[in-house]
């Protein structure tokens, strides 16, 4: 019986062997020869990449010390450190991230969880994608335009007597604060314009990701909309809104055209409160509240500078490439710990 | 009527014991017995309604998707809804505990009585509607969580904190459904690992937690193997004593093992609704004996 079913199935007509057919031939060819261009291209931009890489860390050999990270600007390379460029980066991040987070993940929750599927939502949706691609430069000149008037507000407002009148009633005694021009505030809501349409995208595609079968049998079990999205869906996007979240966030890092129009410092011999060790956030904490008000200058903005400072024996080389490294190490962490975040806790979660 | 005849002299159809329905063997007509708990020779005329639906239209956009339904579902009891896919039943359940809300654009018109309250007024609150109706879906749902925060979590969205109130209840839910001697050990672990049955059955233990009075079920079966379904079934037969049963289903064998009545729809019609022994030997239209012998759907 077996035996003649295979007969019947070794037809002369159907065969499986590519080997006589030449159009069959052909096509086997091309789809290598296409296969193999992709690879070339791939090893190519890999290439181009590491060849970078490792003339950086080559150039930065000498000078990446210790001594590097807790040194402040010097116009001796030799003596030349990033610390104030990690502090300010590090408040720039810390307050673009308290901008944008709650404002990004609210505006996801609203667009896919509440919003009514109208005209002005699809508008706002589509646009977001459009926003996502502005060069920051332009949300820079935004910062410069909308952002920086304000510190002459608030300088106003907190002027030498360091009080105000409330209703001509009663003088409140405000902190000791000077506001500085392109402050830390002002970094932080600009940098906060450029990844907020990439905050809400990457929150828009989690909350996307759960299934609308858990919204619906929790609100079949009685829950409100309200506690269907609180204690369902967001736990449920949580991972991923919180990658998404951490590497758009990142992005900010990486940013020195909005900060330099917004006008921050580029040689900065000083970080922001005065802060220049992790101790002295326990030992001095009252000096945290004067941070958002401060002058400060970030990484990018500093390797930039350094870059093209003026000198015969091209010693500032080594000094960016010095910086390079350290933001790059910085960045490969934050990347790091958002791929563990996903990995731990997407365990418990497969629909 | 070949098929049935076929069935009929395999024996398949009739346990031994079938006391009750050694009279419809002998008359020629027949239907698999009942599961345990399913008392088809009930006469529901003296229950109350818990649920009465009159001249029910239902609009998706423009579409019409149900026809000037009217039905009365006695409580306490097992109503089955059965017809070919496509034909509302899904949807007409849905209306039941206003599910349909949430899609945009539909329209109903008529009447829905639950427990005597028309739950169309747009004053009704669909949230306190949806913990006393309760409903279970073809594809069972557990949240992303634990055993026992699944089961939980209707007594928790209601304001339930108590911890050991919530750890009676869960028992008692699961115990009801009767999962509890199979998950004891790991109610504090994920939901998901269970496999399809337990979850579907965990589904139902969730709907009980909220103290539902009617449970309405979306062919809660259909997705499983025979094993899970049997204890699906016997699960409705032990849950019809307290609660309101309304199951879709479109296993026709299914239906009549399960339930009460029997309601049939057709198109968006419902053609025919009766005591399920009525229905499945003795249909007095046309269209329900068809559908019913495999004639077509
Ligand atoms: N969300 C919806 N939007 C528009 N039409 C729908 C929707 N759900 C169901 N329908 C339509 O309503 C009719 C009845 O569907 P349904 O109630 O799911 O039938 P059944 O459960 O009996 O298979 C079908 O024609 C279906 O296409
Ligand atoms: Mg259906």
């Amino acid at each position: 019986m077996s035996v003649a079913a295979g007969s019947q199935i070794a037809s002369p007509e159907i065969s499986f062997s590519s080997g006589g057919d030449s159009t069959i031939r052909r096509r086997l060819l091309l789809s290598l020869i296409f296969k193999w261009v992709c690879r070339l291209m791939t090893y190519g931009a890999l290439a181009v990449l590491a060849v970078l890489l490792t003339s950086i860390v080559w150039n930065s050999l000498g000078r990446l010390s210790p001594g590097f990270l807790v040194n402040h600007y010097s116009m001796n390379p030799a003596r030349c450190g990033i610390l104030a460029g990690v502090w300010g980066t590090f408040w720039l991040v810390l307050l673009t991230a308290c901008f944008s987070i709650p404002i990004g993940v609210g505006s996801a929750v609203y667009l896919e969880e509440l919003a009514r599927d109208n005209v002005i939502v699809r508008v706002i949706k589509v646009n977001l994608s459009n926003l996502a691609g502005v060069p920051s430069i332009v949300y820079g000149i935004l910062g410069l335009t909308a952002f920086r008037p304000m510190t002459l507000f608030l300088q106003e407002l907190f002027d030498g007597r360091h009080a105000i009148n409330v209703m001509g009633l009663f003088r409140v005694r405000l902190l000791q604060l000077e506001i500085f021009d392109g402050n830390v505030l002002v970094g932080a809501m600009t940098m906060s314009l450029v990844v907020l349409p990439t905050v809400i995208i990457a929150s828009q595609e989690a909350l996307r990701a759960v299934p609308s079968s858990i919204r619906i049998a929790s609100l079949a079990l009685g829950a409100t909309r309200w506690q269907t999205i609180w204690r369902q869906v967001i736990p449920a996007a949580l991972p991923g809104i919180s990658t998404g979240v951490i590497l758009s966030i990142s992005r900010a890092m990486g940013e020195a055209a909005p900060l330099m129009m917004i006008g921050v410092l580029t040689v900065a011999s000083m970080c922001p409160g005065g802060i220049e060790s992790p101790l002295q956030l326990i030992t001095n904490p009252t000096r945290v509240l004067s941070v958002p008000f401060d002058q400060f200058t970030a990484m990018p903005v500093e390797i930039y500078d350094w870059s093209k400072q003026p000198d015969p024996q091209d010693r500032f080389t080594a000094v960016a490439a010095s910086g390079i490294v350290v933001l790059l190490v910085v960045l490969l962490l934050i990347n790091a710990t958002a791929m563990i975040i996903r990995a731990k806790t997407a365990r418990g979660l497969k629909w | 009527m070949k098929d049935r005849e076929a069935a009929c002299l395999s024996g398949q159809w009739f346990d031994v014991e079938g006391g009750a329905d050694m009279a419809e063997r002998n008359s020629g007509l027949s239907v698999p017995p009942s599961v345990r708990g399913v008392d088809r020779n009930l006469d529901t005329s003296s229950h109350a309604a818990a649920i009465d639906v009159r001249n029910m239209n239902f609009y998706y956009g423009e579409h019409q998707v149900l026809f000037d339904i009217s039905l009365m579902v006695p409580e306490r009891s097992v109503t089955a809804l059965i017809g070919p896919s496509g034909c509302g039943k899904s949807t007409f359940l849905r209306t039941l505990n206003r599910m349909n809300d949430l899609v945009e654009g539909t329209k109903c018109t008529g009447e829905c009585l639950v427990e005597g309250q028309n739950i169309m007024d747009p004053a009704v609150d669909v949230v306190l509607l949806r913990k006393h109706v309760g409903m279970v879906f073809q594809k069972s749902t557990p949240f992303p969580k634990s055993i026992f925060d699944n089961v939980a979590y209707g007594p928790r969205v209601a304001g339930e904190k108590n911890r050991s109130v919530l750890a009676d209840l869960v028992e008692s839910c699961l115990r009801k459904a009767a999962l509890w001697e199979e998950v004891r050990d790991r109610l504090h672990t994920s939901a998901m690992a269970l496999s399809g049955g337990q979850q579907q059955r965990l589904c139902i233990a969730r709907t009980l937690a909220t103290n539902p009075r009617i449970i309405l079920m979306d062919e809660p079966a259909s997705a499983l193997d025979p094993a899970s379904t049997d204890r699906i079934e016997n699960l409705i037969g032990e849950l019809c004593a307290n609660y309101t049963i309304v199951i879709v289903t479109h296993n026709m064998q299914q239906a009549s093992r399960v339930s009460h009545q029997t309601a049939f729809f057709f198109k968006g019609h419902l053609v025919e609704c009766g005591p399920t022994m009525q229905i499945f030997t003795s249909p007095s239209e046309k269209q329900t004996e068809d559908y019913i012998t495999g004639r077509f759907g």
